[in-house]
């Protein structure tokens, strides 16, 4: 491709343009009133009660705990943006933190090891995945649900609860900050800027943008579609991994049910499709990921600070992700008229 | 040509191509000059969509050569057309709605420096495109797709063709969704493009396009080129004569006798919907086959979907048996006795995993006969015996069945609720000529036995042959009546809106 040389020194008018209208093609707008919505009633049904919302310590104990969600849901963004989806992601988690505890067992030169282990195995696992829903053509929901007890049989095969030990200077990743800042969310920060600019500046990013909304016409456009859906398995995989890591560091130890306890499987889709990404693909970005995260995160804190019980949480959380998706569905069918 | 100044940038040589065995194309030349609008003429299925698709290597032609500036080209892939020059534009878009307009002009080609999109160089890019064709104005580069109107999409279609310097560009029926103006709009961007050199295949069957747009025209007719003419010297009279020109070599079933033809079953007195249908006046009687002719995007099938309910009309009023009727659902359409056989067999028709028996009953347990699970009180086999469906049991799913075997058990399943307003849409459509007999000797006989049918054809003959009265649509509304028998340039001439010159010639 003869592409121009020059770079063009594009205006702030030239580029708030372009920051709108990604965020318009994002969808991304509307959800961060919603969130607005919940947070504040939230913060007012808390305070009612006499419980403790807007502090400090509360709002960074609600960002920790959007860490390990957060981290996933972006990949999970990543790979039903090109039309795929990955129901693998709770047992890899699981995985992740058992063999990356078992390689370190406590000992800190063994540390770099243990991570570059288990963000190999994540990469194989992207890479099968991948290949079962492109080469063998299997649909990826029924693909990665195979390759998620296929996990889960390894897992149940050798452990039934805690095994090895992280290195204590790991802890750092789940207990550290930087400032007032915890290292976490940090590193949830840079993984969600990360996902942004993959999808916004590579082509890669475009390529899966477009995979998804239309695999046909992707191909007929000279894009290799099947690594495309490959490689969009992957970064799901390797964020997997990754909030399989933060959570052992948390935990301290790795163990078999710390994915699917978390249901990370099903929570991180419903992050992403709250946050107005189309479960069919093609349209949507991580920011609205995030707020989704962030919606079921503060649903999650106010009910545990109002210890009401649990039914009325997920009837709440069942009805925003369905109304949720209602309201994209009828923008949709506006904006297609 | 006398005084040609240059000669053609692109031959296509002895095409011939077959689907399983039919031929769709038969030795057909065609060539194209630079800054040469050519259109190409002919009825459904005369093989323009198919030789297009063959150029822009959607398809590999069993035989014949194509020769694009001086080089014989082979083309496996659309890609290597669009790199070699050669750009098509499809009725329907490719773009993706949710991408920008650069987005979708690179899609697959984006300028980069290493894995990074240039977005800047992009958009540039694209904004140099949209300014050679002065329509920078009105779209951007960094709008979406999905707020561009259908013209506009268009154009982003062709300013994607013209950023792989295509030397060659096929548009396909590009008019058919466009307003006036817009047309007018696109025939400005059509000459501009022709002053710049590019050649045009323009595929029409809107005959004052072709006198408005093109130099020369050829005209295809069952796969066959017909011949090829100046535009400046030929008249619109013609150009219907080839195209429809041919031996009624079908049998049809005698016509209705008056004495046959009843009250209304069905009257639609100033139907509308919104947008696509308008002042519709049509009556539908006992024992008659009204024929509905009209080009595509004329409102056909989609007066066949608001006298069923599935896009109802929003204006005007229906009857069914002199009595006002409001059909707002498929549901109540089907209460009111009204069967629909759809264009589409295997999507609208059928359900393809179920078996004959469950496909024949589906409308009627719809309406809530459970209680006559299975075949008990309704005689499926009998039906089906008089529907003369041969070489396939009760039990088969239909997938299997032939195409002429499948609409029969659509058919059925209208029958078997004892539909008395039938409506058929394009009732032959991918049927082999033995069967069709079949399925036109079926809708006579329904006629005869007192049903009222109202048939959608996009082929002549039958519209033709079969219809007692012909009712032409052009642009949502009704152009005109024709009664049985009428000649096939009648029609065409309604259908297209050239009565003048019909009138004056």
């Amino acid at each position: 491709m003869t592409a121009p040389q020059a770079v063009m020194p594009s205006g702030l008018g030239a580029r708030l343009t372009s920051l709108r209208s990604s965020v318009a093609a994002n969808n991304a707008a509307p959800i961060y009133l919603v969130l607005l919505v919940v947070f504040l009633v939230a913060w007012l049904v808390v305070s009612i009660a006499g419980g403790h919302f807007l502090t400090l310590d509360n709002l960074t104990s609600m960002l920790v705990r959007s860490v390990a969600l957060g981290i996933v849901a972006a990949g999970q963004t990543v790979v039903i943006l090109a039309g795929s989806l990955d129901l693998s992601v709770a047992y890899l988690i699981s995985v992740s933190a058992l063999v990356s505890s078992l390689i370190m067992n406590g000992d800190p030169n063994r540390m770099v090891p243990g991570v570059l282990a288990v963000l190999g195995i994540g990469v194989l696992v992207g890479l099968t995945n991948g290949v079962i829903v492109t080469k063998l053509r299997v649909n990826a929901f029924i693909a990665t649900l195979g390759v998620g007890l296929i996990l889960r049989g390894l897992l149940n095969a050798g452990f039934d609860n805690f095994a090895g030990k992280v290195a204590p200077q790991f802890e750092v990743f789940g207990y550290g900050s930087i400032g007032p800042l915890p290292v976490s969310v940090i590193v949830l920060a840079v993984a969600m800027l990360g996902v942004w600019f993959l999808l916004r500046s590579t082509r890669f990013g475009h390529h899966v943008y477009a995979v998804g909304g239309n695999e046909e016409t992707a191909r007929l456009s000279g894009v290799r579609s099947h690594r495309v859906i490959i490689g969009a398995h992957i970064v799901c995989s390797v964020t997997a991994v990754l909030t399989g890591l933060f959570l052992v560091a948390r935990i301290r130890a790795g163990a078999p049910w710390i994915g699917p306890d978390g249901g990370y499987d099903l929570e991180s889709i419903a992050a992403v499709v709250v946050g107005g990404t189309a479960l069919a693909g093609g349209r949507g970005g991580v920011w609205g990921t995030l707020a989704g995260v962030l919606i079921l995160a503060i649903i999650d804190n106010a009910f545990n600070a109002l210890q009401f019980n649990s039914f009325v949480k997920d009837v709440v959380r069942g009805v925003i992700i369905v109304a949720a998706v209602a309201i994209y569905a009828q923008r949709e069918r506006r904006a297609g008229r | 040509m006398p005084d040609q100044p240059v000669g053609p940038i692109l031959e296509m040589r002895g095409i011939t191509k077959g689907f399983f065995g039919v031929p769709v194309l038969q030795d057909v030349d065609i060539d194209v000059r630079p800054g040469e609008v050519h259109a190409i003429l002919g009825e459904n299925g005369a093989g323009k969509s198919t030789l297009m698709k063959i150029l822009a290597g959607a398809h590999q032609p069993d035989a014949g050569t194509m020769v694009l500036d001086g080089q014989e080209v082979r083309f496996g892939h659309p890609i290597e057309a669009q790199n070699a020059g050669v750009s098509i534009i499809y009725q329907e878009f490719t773009l993706l709605r949710d991408r920008t307009v650069a987005q979708n002009i690179y899609l697959g080609r984006e300028p980069h420096r290493g894995p990074f999109v240039d977005t800047a160089a992009m958009e540039r890019a694209t904004d140099e495109l949209l300014r050679s064709l002065n329509v920078e104005a009105a779209i951007r580069p960094n709008r979406a797709v999905r707020s561009l109107s259908i013209a506009q999409q268009q154009t982003v279609e062709i300013a994607k063709a013209l950023s792989f310097k295509s030397k060659v560009l096929v548009m396909d029926e590009p008019t058919a969704a466009l307003s006036p103006r817009e047309v007018a709009a696109l025939f400005d961007l059509v000459r501009l493009l022709r002053e710049r050199g590019v050649a045009i295949l323009y595929i029409s069957h809107r005959l004052r396009e072709i006198f408005d747009i093109a130099q020369r025209v050829t005209v295809l007719k069952d796969g066959r080129r017909v011949g090829t003419l100046d535009v400046a010297a030929t008249t619109s009279r013609d150009l219907v004569k080839m195209m429809v020109g041919r031996d009624l070599d079908h049998y049809f079933p005698p016509h209705a006798a008056p004495a046959d033809v009843g009250e209304a079953r069905l009257a639609v007195r100033g139907g509308g919907v919104s947008g696509l249908l308008h002042d519709i006046h049509i009556e539908v009687r006992r024992g008659e086959i009204l024929g509905i002719g009209g080009l595509a995007g004329s409102g056909r099938t989609e007066l066949a979907q608001a006298l069923f309910g599935v896009r109802p009309f929003d204006q005007g009023e229906v009857e069914v048996d002199g009595k006002s009727v409001r059909v707002r659902s498929a549901r109540q359409a089907v209460r009111r006795r009204m069967g629909f056989v759809t264009e589409d067999r295997k999507i609208e028709g059928l359900v393809l995993p179920l078996s004959v028996r469950n496909n024949s009953l589906l409308a009627l347990r719809s309406l809530g006969s459970f209680l006559r699970r299975g075949s008990g009180g309704i005689p499926v086999a009998e039906l089906l015996r008089t529907l003369e469906l041969r070489g396939a049991g009760l039990e088969r799913e239909v997938r299997f069945l032939s195409g002429g075997n499948q609409q029969k058990v659509v058919l059925a399943k209208w029958l078997a609720c004892e539909a008395q307003i039938l409506i058929f849409d394009e009732p032959t459509r991918g049927i082999d000529v033995g069967a069709k007999a079949g399925i036109h000797d079926l809708m006579r006989q329904l006629a005869r036995n007192g049903a009222a049918i109202l048939m959608i054809s996009s082929e002549l003959p039958e519209l033709i042959g079969m219809s007692d009265r012909i009712i032409v649509l052009r642009n949502g509304t009704v152009a005109g009546e024709l009664p049985a028998g009428s000649a096939e340039s009648d029609i065409m001439f309604l259908a297209t809106g050239e009565q003048d010159v019909a009138g004056a010639a």
